[in-house]
């Protein structure tokens, strides 16, 4: 591991202890709303300031983080085993197979995803509390979001299924469900393990897009998305740096995240 | 020497008349001295449209208000009608007529005379259902033509086929077209004309040549010789050149911008006080949504919208979200509206605990610092608000705040404008919403499509076949009393009444009236910001520029 991925994986890890901790590092909670401090600077109360409606800055990153982190990565779990089985087996089985299960992800990846997700969005029951439309959200991104990475493994699984020793195993006997899972599907973990971590930051982001339509996480549940929609009409960024924190760990992360990927992760 | 005390004499004796004909040149001939340069601000959006009989959106408005002619306008500072093109009218006694005595010797920019074959022409084609008019929409009152009759050049009546109450103040939406000149709509009779259209960049008006109006000395309005629109719907884009000084105005700006604006540069911050518009919120009382049945019973219960109302502290409101610059709201007319605002009537004060005994009279019953209602069922309702729209968004979550310390779970939901739109006019899935009232009429016909019970747009049951309520049946009966009279006072009463029945059963929820915000440069003399829509530009053919910024452009 060189320095620049133990670095990030330092980072990745420090923001996940630090949000984890935030029960006790801003114990106002993200939610509680000082209405005699709204749009307050930096104070030894409040350390990043307030919002908009008085509610602890530092608080609503801490939690927002949290949420990001914790389901981001669980989005990319979803679409990276839906891109698997679509893919993978797709060129695993090869044949008409493979082309029609490349037509569908071309189809699905041609398709307008924000305009998918805002109606798909729209469709859900109103009544949900925030928790449950944080997950929601999530899953729909994980649910969606597995085209781009169907077709990389689609090729890889079909490179795979001509090479010599998945040849070699068929004439040993081998077939079927052992033949895949024995040779083929560990020879295709790097792909599976960068599809994932590419995955993440991308869908951090989508919930990000959301959130700054006003379409992400409910109020008032924080996340990445809603932090970053206090940027809107933030003229002068001397006159407020505090309020840039977000972005910055935001950009922070994200660059941790693509340092995580060996270089055999890269190339795949 | 003697020489010298002579002319000393003379200056002496004279010295009076000059300084006074030097004050009079300075002081009279200021506007003139100040007059041409270009005055510039943004639009929001690109005009749809430069037919004046059919506008509908804000930008198309401002063009139209700054090149149409009408008869007759209302004064946007003291909310009064004045004579335009019309030297004087008259409204018959039953309210179904309307004689214009026009003025002489005006003519088009394009030169063609203007007459009252040209106000029967316009007003034929303002009718004309083909047209689909907005603006003609507000004057079908009933079924049947609507008819003119040119008595003389200079005079002509219309007659309505029913009583149109509030009929003269319609007349400052019209803006008179040619029946004659080639050009068509782009003959106009207003202070400016279009020079230049460039989709997506500009529109240029110049200084309409012909234009009829004249200051008190005699010269010829308007003082400027173009004003430049910028089509701009970034608002952040619009704040940073008004601070370059690249535009003199922005005509509504949010309280966010004021502030940073008024901490900078006060002298350019204009807060002309609370507006027409207002926020609130309703439930869903519609009884074919699919919602449960025991929630559309809160939902209709008297009691629980009060309740409701009573738990929302408005101070709050308007302090946090708008900075202070917005009011409490008491109903469906804003203090603003002079005339229309019932005195009587109070912002309901934000009493948590009074809340709570009514909705005790009810049944509802706190358990574990829940709301339960008397079924057993926990009070949870979500509020479906359009995405996009901070300030709403930040209400929402307050208002969630609110009531979350009655034990009350509110479910923020935000939606893109069309799927709310679908949802609270053709579904009715919906349980609450909240949404805002652009108004920008002063009369209360312009509010018929939200309270009678067979509107559209009676939000929280629309299109009802017959009143579901007592209340509802009066206030259809007050609505329709009020605009079948011309009788300002009986109109007066009536609309007072409906606006009490408003308070006593909360339909909607009012919250805050937003003040009308604006920022004029210093460049810009004359200006005279209002609440009414123009704000900052309603009298833009006296607007003059100083010299450093004629010059400059």
């Amino acid at each position: 591991m060189n320095a620049a991925r133990k670095l990030a994986c330092v980072v990745v890890l420090a923001v996940c202890a630090v949000s984890l901790a935030a029960n006790w590092l801003a114990p106002a909670g993200y939610a509680r709303q000082f209405r005699e401090a709204p749009s307050a600077p930096p104070s030894h109360q409040h350390l990043l300031g307030t919002d908009e409606v008085g509610r602890d800055r530092f608080a609503r990153i801490l939690y927002g983080t949290r949420i990001s982190l914790l389901l981001a990565p669980a989005a990319a779990f979803v679409s990276t085993v839906l891109a698997a089985l679509v893919g993978g087996l797709a060129g695993y089985v090869g044949g008409i197979w493979l082309r029609l299960a490349r037509g569908f992800t071309d189809l699905f990846l041609s398709l307008p995803w924000l305009f998918l997700l805002i109606t798909v969005r729209a469709l859900l029951p109103l009544n949900v509390s925030p928790l449950v439309s944080v997950l929601i959200t999530f899953l729909i991104l994980g649910l969606l979001g597995w085209a781009a990475s169907a077709r990389v493994l689609s090729t890889s699984a079909d490179a795979l299924r001509n090479s010599d020793f998945v040849l070699q195993a068929r004439a040993s006997g081998l077939h079927g469900p052992r033949l895949f899972f024995v040779h083929v599907l560990p020879n295709l973990k790097p792909v599976l393990y960068a599809q994932f971590w590419i995955s993440i930051p991308v869908f951090i982001l989508a919930e990000a897009n959301l959130g700054i339509l006003g379409l992400g996480v409910a109020e008032p549940l924080p996340s990445w998305g809603s932090l970053l929609r206090e940027l809107e009409g933030l003229i002068s960024f001397r006159e407020e740096p505090w309020r840039l924190v977000p972005l910055l760990l935001l950009i922070v992360v994200m660059t941790s995240f693509q340092l995580l990927l060996s270089n055999e992760e890269v190339t795949a | 020497m003697t020489g010298r005390r002579a002319f000393l004499r003379l200056l002496f004796c004279f010295a009076p008349l000059c300084l006074a004909l030097v004050f009079l040149t300075l002081t009279s001939g200021a506007a003139f001295s100040q007059s041409g340069g270009e005055l510039r601000f943004c639009l929001r959006s690109e005009p749809k449209t430069f037919d004046p009989l059919l506008v509908d959106d804000d930008s198309s408005l401002s063009i139209r208000y700054l090149t149409g002619g009408v008869l007759l306008r209302v004064n946007r500072h003291t909310q009064d009608l004045e004579p335009e093109l019309a030297e004087s009218w008259k409204v018959s006694d039953d309210g179904k007529q309307i004689t214009f005595k026009l003025r002489r010797g005006i003519t088009f920019s394009d030169g063609s005379p203007f007459s009252s074959e040209d106000v029967a022409f316009t007003i034929q084609r303002l009718m004309d259902p083909a047209l689909h008019s907005s603006t003609g929409d507000a004057f079908r009152s009933s079924s049947g033509a609507v008819s003119t009759k040119i008595i003389a050049p200079d005079q002509i009546s219309i007659t309505f086929p029913a009583p149109l109450a509030g009929l003269e103040r319609l007349f400052d939406q019209v803006a008179i077209m040619s029946a004659h000149s080639p050009k068509k709509e782009a003959a106009v009779l207003g202070p400016f004309m279009v020079a230049e259209y460039k989709a997506g960049s500009s529109v240029l008006l110049r200084r309409n040549p012909n234009y009829w109006k004249k200051d008190s000395q005699g010269r010829r309005l308007p003082y400027l010789d173009s004003i430049r629109l910028d089509i701009q719907s970034n608002r952040d884009v619009e704040m940073l050149r008004f601070k370059r000084g690249e535009l003199d105005l922005i005509n509504v700006i949010d309280s966010d911008y004021f502030d940073r604006l008024a901490a900078t540069s006060p002298q350019l911050a204009h807060d002309a006080g609370p507006s027409l518009d207002s926020d609130f919120m309703w439930f869903n009382q519609v009884a074919s949504a699919p919602i449960p049945e025991y929630k559309r019973a809160w939902f209709r219960s008297t009691n629980f919208r009060r309740a409701i109302s009573q738990a929302i502290n408005r101070e709050d409101l308007s302090r946090v979200v708008f900075n202070g610059h917005a009011q409490p709201a008491v109903g469906p007319v804003s203090p603003a509206n002079k005339f229309w605002f019932n005195n009587k009537l109070k912002a309901e004060p934000y009493r948590p605990a009074a809340a709570l005994q009514r909705l005790q009279a009810d049944g509802f019953h706190l358990q574990n610092g829940a709301l339960f209602d008397k079924g057993g069922n926990p009070v949870e309702f979500s509020i479906v608000t359009n995405a996009g729209s901070k300030p709403r968004e930040r209400m929402a979550v307050m208002v969630q705040e609110d009531l979350g310390k009655l034990g009350i779970k509110v479910n923020v939901v935000t939606l893109d404008f069309p799927s709310l739109i679908e949802r609270i006019s053709q579904k009715f899935n919906y349980e609450a919403a909240m949404l805002g009232f652009r108004n920008v009429d002063l009369d209360p016909n312009g509010q018929m499509n939200i309270w009678l019970s067979s509107a559209e747009d009676h939000a929280w049951n629309p299109q009802q076949k017959s009143p579901e309520t007592a209340w509802e049946a009066e206030i259809d009966r007050l609505m329709r009393a009020q605009a079948s009279t011309a009788d300002p006072k009986k109109r007066k009463e009536s609309f007072d009444r409906v606006q009490e029945i408003a308070a006593e059963q909360a339909p909607f929820i009012y919250l805050v009236n937003q003040n009308a915000l604006s920022a004029i440069s210093s460049a810009v003399q004359g200006a005279n910001p209002g609440i009414l829509s123009p704000q900052t530009f309603w009298n833009a053919e006296r607007l003059t520029l100083n010299s450093t910024t004629r010059a400059s452009r």
